[in-house]
């Protein structure tokens, strides 16, 4: 049955996939560092012991939604206006797992199931990028969670104990590092004067919508309207 | 080391919250029609979305942020992502410092 049952990669290469996964997401797993820093400090400030803040970023996984949970954090804990507010910024996600869903072939269900956990932004990015270029396996994708999930939740916990130490890193610029990272991805994704209509589309709108209502809607206005334009260009060349 | 009732309900309902917008995109695309203008639309998402997430900071971010911003897409277009992202921030850096 082994023979006629395989995966179609040796354990060598799904070793080296995983590899190759953690040094494609080194430089945000790097930029995670004084985000998580900062993170875990501003939750011990709010009242989190290091064992809930260690437990938020294990489960909870996502630094945006937990830095607003942590602003309009108090005790006690509003757990529905909280989770309310985690579901509203991580909407973007269902956009992200639709489109990654066309490359989760190679995937077995329960990898599926598990991996959507690590589905971070920087995460989701990188494999949607390896998938561009050719087959996205499973372990590249363990290599991609494993480096910037670890990295994540100790910098959070660090953060949590040494708090009062920690400096803005925006005094820093390390808040540019994220804007950096997006910037490198989205030149990688070019594929020339369509990309150039989306990045347009997507910019003024978010931007526009940010302006007008504030929050997180910018995201899914934007990305909303790069699709759009995607759409209108292709039935413009058909 | 010790966990509130109350603030673990609220990282559960985080948790769980979090999860079910990134377990939900996967059955998304079973009740659409995958048409080659859904595709195409699907296609440009992940820069749609890139650009959507940075494009409002950078615009309040002011002029040094701009140009560090131009500078980051010069160093994306020939350098690895760690390259881009150290001649990024230490141009925000700088140029903050200069600018701001």
């Amino acid at each position: 049955m082994a023979g006629t049952h395989q995966s179609g990669l040796t354990a060598v290469s799904a070793w080296d996939e995983f590899r190759q996964g953690t040094i494609a997401v080194l430089p945000a797993a790097v930029a995670v560092v004084p985000f998580g820093l900062l993170l875990g400090a501003l939750a011990a400030q709010k009242g989190l012991s290091t064992l809930e803040i260690g437990l938020m970023s294990g489960l909870v996984f996502a630094g945006s939604a937990q830095m607003v949970a942590v602003d309009i954090w108090r005790e006690p804990a509003p757990w529905v206006l909280l989770g309310v507010a985690a579901f509203t910024i991580n909407l973007r996600h269902l956009m992200m797992g639709a489109s990654l869903s066309f490359h989760l072939g190679g995937f077995r269900t329960w990898q599926r199931i598990l991996g959507v956990a690590f589905l971070a932004d920087e995460i989701w990015a990188m494999a949607e990028r390896r998938a561009a270029t050719g087959q996205l396996h499973p372990a590249y994708y363990a290599g991609l969670a494993f480096l910037l999930y670890a990295n994540f939740v100790w910098a959070t916990v660090a953060g949590a104990i040494i708090g009062p130490a920690i400096e803005d890193p925006t005094a820093w610029g390390f808040d540019f590092a994220f804007t950096a990272i997006f910037i490198g991805l989205i030149v990688a994704f070019w594929r020339g004067s369509g990309t150039a209509l989306v990045v347009a589309a997507s910019a003024v709108t978010a931007t526009l919508t940010q302006i007008q209502f504030g929050g997180v809607w910018h995201v899914l206005a934007g990305g909303a309207a790069g699709m759009l334009a995607a759409a209108v260009l292709a039935i413009i060349r058909e | 080391m010790t966990v509130d009732p109350l603030n673990l309900a609220a990282i559960l309902a985080m948790a769980a919250a979090t999860y079910a917008t990134r377990i939900g995109g996967l059955w998304l695309l079973r009740f659409v029609h995958v048409t080659p203008r859904v595709r195409a639309s699907l296609d440009a998402l992940p820069v749609a979305v890139l650009t959507a997430v940075i494009a409002p900071s950078l615009m309040k971010g002011g002029p040094a942020d701009m140009i560090a911003a131009a500078i980051t897409i010069l160093a994306a277009s020939r350098l690895p992502l760690l390259a881009v992202v150290l001649i990024g921030v230490g141009s925000a850096v700088l140029l903050r410092h200069v600018l701001n």
